[in-house]
């Protein structure tokens, strides 16, 4: 460490120029691309893109999941005021599963097939804990309880293929929890479940970040979950962030074009049915080869409002616009603005 | 026969007032094995055919015979033929004698299945001991790791497994001996096992290795980490116990194999040396007085082939337990 003194940090989290970038025959892939954002212990914030887009990758970079001997990971994850970048695989592990945790997308594959959830959860309390065997069994079961499994003292001694989706996903957001991390990485935890269930799950994590004050960071391509939960979002495409901002910003005041494209093409109840969803053009950038300049540039239809070919030549810089939103685009803020007001219209979305 | 509805396939209606239960793998498996009724058949023989090996010193001091007493009387004066029908079987060699020594067939059966299983069994502990560790680490540590563990099965599958065991066997024999482990008998078993090992891992560890090349990339080995697990707990905890229907079925396969293995060895003139006996020594003993005596080939013989059927028979019924969707076609 030569930073002997490091800045007093200003979130509990915070990524800085996160880039993950895997070397493979084909070519460098740029997963994660100079990702910056940060978040306070009780705030949630939303990733949002669409699948490639670097937001699972991102997350696994926070968690030091991404293997250092196929990847190089650059920039810094600052989790109270440690650098998860750079730690040894032993430092690592200690933080893993007691400062931070995390959900993953398929809880039907989570959870070891072949032990009883109990012994899975006091697994975990163990590894972080010398706590006696009756200690990390009533912690246990206290979490069971808090997840909302009913009977959890006989439902303990059940196996993972006893319970349903959404009640494994309740374990598994058990289990993340049970070391009260400050940390907590939900990798798309609603995607695998039911619609109705999805709404329990979500209430259940804010529930209990609330309780336990814990960050979040949330990544998902739901926009719907997002509206619920988030209190930040960042938006990702083409391995970068686009537009960042608090809730209300990006859902009311979206200046990206790419968040003007994601949010038309989410389908609404005042919608006309026989109407068809505005889906943004095009395809979304290999990872290997991505555009140069903007990387949505080529999908982006509004691209003819800014001067010559800036935008598939210079790299537009993510610049705040109003306190707090920041916004990738090489397109004046009035042009931008007047966009998003075309967009918006044509949604028939009543101004908030 | 998509028509025909095996029994085991009904549903069970529990009783009323029955707790549903959760089963673990492995009473899932015991109660489809315990269903299936060759395999239990040939279990019980198989677990007759150890308790004999055990126990034979006992069982042939009961019958008052015994593997390493001459008989003189029971072989004719002129030939050393057996005296008496079916290579002289009476009441005092059930089995009849041995050409030349009037050594009793029966004694030295029992014995010669305590040498076969001891070294099949103890090779095949070996064997799935050394495949599965040497396949976890291979799969596991990727890089460079596997590269060496990977050449060097090659390399071992490449040899010519016969040749190398004739080759070697009074050399290493002789440097078991400079070791330490009894001249004779004991130094050749004791090779037996090593050579049947060393040739034998690679087959399992490949298995093992792609097995684990799989397991690993599951969430629950990814949220284990994520979870904090050490290393350790990773490949013992999470991923080897997705790994037991595979070695367990190519143990069971192995033994058979090994047991026949040793016979050939042996008739080759490789095995235990007499006094001893093993089938292969007592296989090859009997070719020279086939057409005179029969039954001193097909005694051995008989029980080698139910030997290695039984167990063939058992790796199947746990490859089926184990895997259920396996046999149904």
């Amino acid at each position: 460490m030569t930073d002997l003194s490091p800045a007093p940090r200003r979130a509990y989290i915070e990524v800085e120029d996160l880039s993950v970038q895997f070397p493979t025959e084909d070519g460098l892939v740029r997963a994660v691309d100079g990702v910056t954002f940060s978040i306070d212990k009780g705030q949630t914030i939303a990733i949002v893109g669409e699948s490639g887009s670097g937001k699972s990758v991102t997350a696994q970079a926070i968690m030091g999941l991404v293997n250092a001997r196929t990847a190089d990971v650059t920039g810094h994850v600052w989790v109270d005021g440690q650098d998860i970048v750079g730690m040894t695989d032993d430092e690592l592990r200690k933080m893993r599963g007691s400062t931070m945790a995390m959900i993953f997308q398929d809880p039907m594959s989570s959870l070891h097939p072949f032990y009883r959830i109990g012994a899975q959860l006091t697994e975990a309390v163990n590894v972080h804990n010398k706590v006696s065997k009756k200690e990390a069994r009533d912690r246990a079961i206290e979490m069971l309880q808090k997840v909302g499994i009913p009977s959890p003292e006989k439902r303990i001694e059940d196996y993972p293929h006893q319970f349903s989706g959404g009640m494994r996903q309740r374990v598994m957001i058990a289990m993340a929890l049970i070391n009260s991390p400050s940390l907590l990485i939900a990798d798309e935890p609603t995607t695998a479940l039911d619609v109705t269930v999805q709404a329990q799950i979500m209430e259940l994590i804010l529930e209990l970040q609330q309780e336990y004050n814990t960050a979040v960071v949330l990544i998902t391509h739901d926009l719907g979950i997002v509206a619920d939960a988030a209190d930040q979002v960042a938006v990702m495409y083409g391995a970068r962030v686009v537009e960042s901002g608090v809730i209300d910003d990006i859902f009311y005041k979206p200046e990206m074009p790419y968040t003007l494209g994601l949010l038309a093409s989410v389908p609404r109840l005042n919608q006309v049915r026989a109407d068809r969803l505005d889906p943004i053009p095009g395809n979304p950038p290999s990872p290997i080869r991505l555009p140069s300049g903007c990387v949505f540039n080529p999908r982006c239809v509004y691209k003819d409002r800014v001067e010559g070919d800036l935008c598939a030549t210079e790299r537009p810089a993510l610049l705040p616009t109003d306190l707090g939103h920041m916004v990738r685009c090489h397109m004046s803020k009035e042009d931008r603005e007047a966009v998003a007001t075309i967009a918006l219209g044509t949604l028939g979305r009543e101004t908030a | 026969m998509s028509t025909s509805v095996a029994p085991s396939a009904l549903p069970v209606v529990p009783d009323e007032d029955e707790e549903i239960t959760g089963r673990s793998l492995r009473q899932i498996v015991w109660s489809r094995l315990r269903r299936d009724k060759t395999a239990m058949v040939c279990l019980v023989i198989l677990i007759l055919l150890y308790l004999i090996a055990i126990f034979a010193p006992f069982i042939t001091s009961m019958l008052g015979v015994d593997p390493y007493s001459f008989d003189g009387e029971s072989i004719s004066d002129s030939g050393g033929g057996p005296i008496g029908a079916w290579g002289g079987i009476s009441s005092e060699h059930p089995l009849g004698v041995e050409w030349g020594t009037g050594r009793d067939i029966l004694a030295q059966l029992l014995y010669g299945l305590r040498i076969s299983l001891l070294i099949a069994t103890t090779a095949t502990i070996l064997t799935t001991f050394l495949g599965t560790t040497l396949g976890i680490i291979s799969g596991y540590a990727g890089g460079k790791t596997d590269a060496i563990i990977g050449r060097t099965m090659d390399l071992i599958l490449a040899f010519p497994f016969l040749l190398i065991i004739l080759a070697l066997s009074g050399v290493l024999t002789q440097r078991l001996t400079q070791l330490g482990v009894p001249d004779g008998n004991p130094s050749r078993i004791l090779y037996l096992i090593i050579v049947l090992s060393i040739f034998g891992w690679p087959y399992l560890a490949r298995i093992v290795r792609g097995q684990v090349l799989s397991v690993r990339e599951r969430e629950f080995v990814e949220a284990a980490v994520a979870m904090g697990a050490g290393r350790p707990r990773i490949l013992f905890k999470e991923i080897l116990p997705n790994l037991w229907a595979p070695i367990l079925v190519y143990a069971t396969l192995t033994l058979p194999t090994y047991i026949g293995t040793e016979a050939a060895l042996s008739f080759l003139g490789i095995g235990v040396l007499p006094p001893d006996t093993s089938f292969g020594g007592m296989l090859g003993n009997s070719v020279s007085y086939f057409s005179v005596v029969p039954s001193y080939l097909f005694i051995p013989g008989t029980v080698l082939v139910i030997l290695v059927v039984t167990f063939n028979l058992v790796g199947d019924a746990v490859r089926d337990a184990l895997d259920p969707r396996a046999g149904r076609v």
